[in-house]
């Protein structure tokens, strides 16, 4: 090892910008926990992406099927010692849980869905507590990957919801009678139906679940892919020999990742409340009386 | 120099200004509603993210596109 400086300190800490090691621009590829290179070229041999990207030999237990897992599991064990000891008199742990709960409660699924809400209500708790906690898992030690950053979990919650929310309306208006209400808005002319039942079947059928689980995705993704470049292109930049200039912006970009892994809570955050908003919103509209 | 990558990005790039204006119009308006009106601040919150999430919809169907296309 030569002189004791800080680019060298940091390179022995951080195996980035080594001999020979190119700058490579994060993208999807950092995504994809695969056993091996599915395409060749894809995934080098040194390659990240390559190594422990699943367990068991299996490609789809991989780090966000783990992760989803674990993130199930606490949201049970956590709501479940939150509800173990419950008390007239709160304590400040019950408090906490308490505000939560009703946050959901009356913030979310009272305000939109009315005196009906119980019968929805477990559903939007879980979705919300699960929401939260994988996309926090983003930036989180030992984690560091919102789960739905993979679409395909974004897709089963998005599934989820629209089978819920469509079997609401069929429960209370019948097939017909839901399929009436939600195709036809109140009070349109029958000559303008054929240009408003494509229509209003493309919102409510298509777009709706559509738009529920991209969303989600592509917040995560892009939220995650932001932090990556700052922090990678930092990286590369802090480690760079013999530019002190090149140095200094390395450090700037990796101190300005913790602004948006800041930033990062607050989506992960919000991207929860809207799923779960939403997902109440539509069934709502789904048992609503009038369209 | 050589730049590589997809010019869809610029696209996209293009695309987000509508959804931009669109949420950004939208929280000013909670903003001038929660001026005049303080205690109606939460029920436009609500209302507001649900218009908020719709808006967004075009910017999601963009990123998708950019990616597909």
């Amino acid at each position: 090892m030569g002189p004791l400086t800080l680019p060298t300190l940091v390179g022995a800490l951080v195996p980035l910008a080594g001999e020979g090691h190119t700058y490579q621009t994060p993208g999807v590829r950092d995504f994809r926990y695969f056993c091996q290179a599915r395409e060749a070229g894809e995934l080098g041999p040194n390659d990240p992406g390559n190594v422990a990207g699943c367990t068991f030999g299996v490609d789809w237990l991989n780090k966000p099927f783990w992760q989803a897992v674990i993130g199930a599991a606490l949201v049970i064990v956590l709501w479940w010692l939150a509800a173990r000891k419950l008390s007239l008199v709160p304590g400040r742990g019950q408090f906490f849980w308490e505000y939560v709960y009703s946050f959901v409660r009356n913030g979310i699924a009272r305000d939109i869905l009315g005196p009906e809400y119980r019968r929805y209500l477990p559903y939007l708790l879980g979705l919300f507590s699960f929401l939260l906690v994988n996309n926090w898992f983003g930036e989180f030690f030992l984690f560091m990957l919102p789960t739905f950053s993979n679409i395909g979990y974004a897709w089963i919650l998005a599934i989820m919801s629209f089978v819920i929310y469509i079997g609401a309306g069929i429960r209370t208006h019948g097939v017909g009678g839901y399929l009436r209400r939600s195709l036809i808005p109140e009070g349109v002319p029958v000559y303008l139906w054929p240009i408003i039942i494509p229509l209003e079947f493309l919102s409510n059928f298509i777009t709706r679940p559509l738009t529920l689980a991209l969303r989600l995705f592509a917040n995560m993704f892009a939220g995650h892919l932001v932090v990556m470049v700052f922090v990678v292109g930092g990286a590369f930049l802090l480690t760079y020999p013999g530019n002190a200039f090149y140095n200094i912006s390395g450090a700037v970009s990796i101190l300005f990742s913790f602004a948006i892994l800041f930033l990062e809570l607050f989506i992960g955050l919000l991207q929860a409340y809207i799923f779960t908003v939403l997902t109440a919103q539509y069934i709502h509209s789904s048992v609503a009386e009038s369209h | 120099m050589e730049i590589t990558g997809s010019i869809n990005m610029i696209g996209y790039a293009l695309a987000t200004l509508g959804p931009a204006i669109g949420v950004a119009w939208i929280f000013a308006s909670v903003i001038n509603g929660t001026a005049r009106q303080p205690e109606a601040r939460s029920a436009m919150l609500s209302t507001a993210f649900i218009g908020f999430a719709v808006v967004e919809a075009l910017a999601i169907i963009g990123i998708a596109l950019a990616f597909v296309l």
